[in-house]
């Protein structure tokens, strides 16, 4: 756990291919989240982030995978996490961003809601390629 | 393998009942292990050696209930598979004294049972899947009560993760409950629900509509300051819908909302 933190050796990976896949990914992230000193609050919101992000990978990418990493940058610990799918893309970024907009049958606030919940947010997606989202939750 | 039957058959029963020893009784392993002795022979002598094969559909019905029984019972995988194997280690005597034919022969039957073999494994899996799922079908139901709090005050509390399957059994209860009950008012209280993300909200939301087109007022309990503050950041709106710090803060609300439920003590509001 060197800064700024990229450690591929703590990574873990968690399959999400089943529903019950979403259930082990949170349970994974709480773990981590502890470990790293989350306030009960931020391990809240991590863990409900990481539900809303594998969830949209299973549903809208056709499952995928997440990897899951402690890391450390000026003496502050966190979690980051990154969801991977080979799914068909998000065309229209701006859109899937907005609150209250769903491709599916949700409430269109899984995506949105998931930025709000955690400290660093990247969205990358390539039409018919995939999508990889990669968020990161500090300590205070 | 005919002519010496029963000699062949006592010593597959002794392999096979030394290894289970006292768990099954001899008498019921001699049964099946001689009806099965007697299938396999008979498949063998109308046709080959393909396991798959229609000729060996009887064995592969005795097997299967064997396996069946024994995935029920409790055996692990090995003592199952080893009514078929021992029946090959049964055969090894008779190579010493056998023909470059028995040999050939003993080949193909080693291979019989090694596909026999893996057929009872597949149906033990089969029956542990079975009992695995009939089980989280029963916690399904145990993980879920319906309370009577108060005259015309029913509870739900919820504990775990709440998934599609489960808020559907909830519902279902609920709803029903509110009818058994001719209760006017449900406390859903996650107090036990680790987290409430958007999936879940949607589930309590329509729960919550639905028990509205009953005529019951529900209340949402067990909002801990973590979650209060995560479905803020989710952009959650609950709406009009009452909810609660504390399940006996929705309980004194709910009271306030009946009168006569104390006797006419509580209509405060």
């Amino acid at each position: 756990m060197t800064s700024p933190g990229l450690d591929p050796e703590g990574t873990r990976i968690q399959l999400i291919a089943t529903s019950d896949d979403v259930v082990r990914a949170r349970q994974l992230v709480r773990t981590l989240a502890v470990g790293c000193g989350l306030s009960l609050v931020d391990q809240t919101k991590l863990v409900t982030a990481a539900s809303e992000l594998a969830r949209n990978t299973l549903s809208y990418g056709g499952g995928g995978t997440m990897s899951a990493l402690p890391v450390e940058r000026n003496g502050r610990r966190g979690v980051r996490l990154s969801f991977t799918d080979e799914g068909p893309g998000i065309p229209d970024i701006d859109l899937a961003l907005r609150d209250g907009w769903s491709s599916g049958s949700g409430m269109g606030l899984g995506l949105s809601g998931a930025r709000r919940l955690v400290d660093e947010f990247e969205l990358r997606t390539v039409v018919d390629e995939g999508t990889t989202v990669t968020v990161v939750k500090w300590s205070r | 393998m005919t002519s010496r039957r029963e000699e062949l058959a006592q010593g597959w029963i002794e392999v096979v009942s030394s290894t289970l020893a006292r768990r099954v009784s001899r008498t019921e392993l001699d049964q099946e292990l001689h009806e099965l002795y007697g299938a396999i022979l008979e498949a063998l002598r109308r046709g080959g050696v393909d396991a798959a094969g229609e000729h060996y559909a009887e064995v592969r019905a005795l097997l299967n209930e064997i396996s069946r029984n024994r995935a029920r019972q409790g055996f692990s995988p090995a003592e199952t598979a080893i009514g078929v194997f021992a029946l090959k280690r049964g055969l090894e005597p008779l190579l010493d004294e056998g023909s470059a034919e028995d040999v050939a022969a003993y080949l193909a039957l080693a291979r019989l049972t090694d596909d026999l073999g893996m057929f009872t494994v597949d149906a033990y899996a089969a029956t542990r899947e079975q009992i695995i799922s009939a089980q989280a079908e029963e916690l399904l139901e145990l993980s879920t009560p319906v309370v009577k709090l108060w005259d015309g005050i029913i509870g739900v509390p919820l504990v775990g993760t709440l998934d599609s399957a489960r808020t559907q059994v909830v519902m279902e209860k609920l709803l029903q409950a509110l009818v058994d009950t001719g209760s006017a008012h449900a406390i859903i209280d996650i107090t036990g629900v680790p987290a409430v993300d958007t999936e879940v909200a949607q589930h309590l939301l329509k729960t919550v509509v639905a028990a509205r087109l009953m005529g019951a007022e529900c209340i949402v309990s067990g909002i801990r300051p973590q979650i209060a503050q995560t479905i803020v950041a989710l952009g959650i709106e609950f709406g009009d819908i009452v909810t609660k710090a504390t399940l006996a803060d929705a309980l004194r609300h709910a009271l306030r909302r009946s009168p006569g439920a104390l006797g006419g003590a509580g209509s405060a509001a």
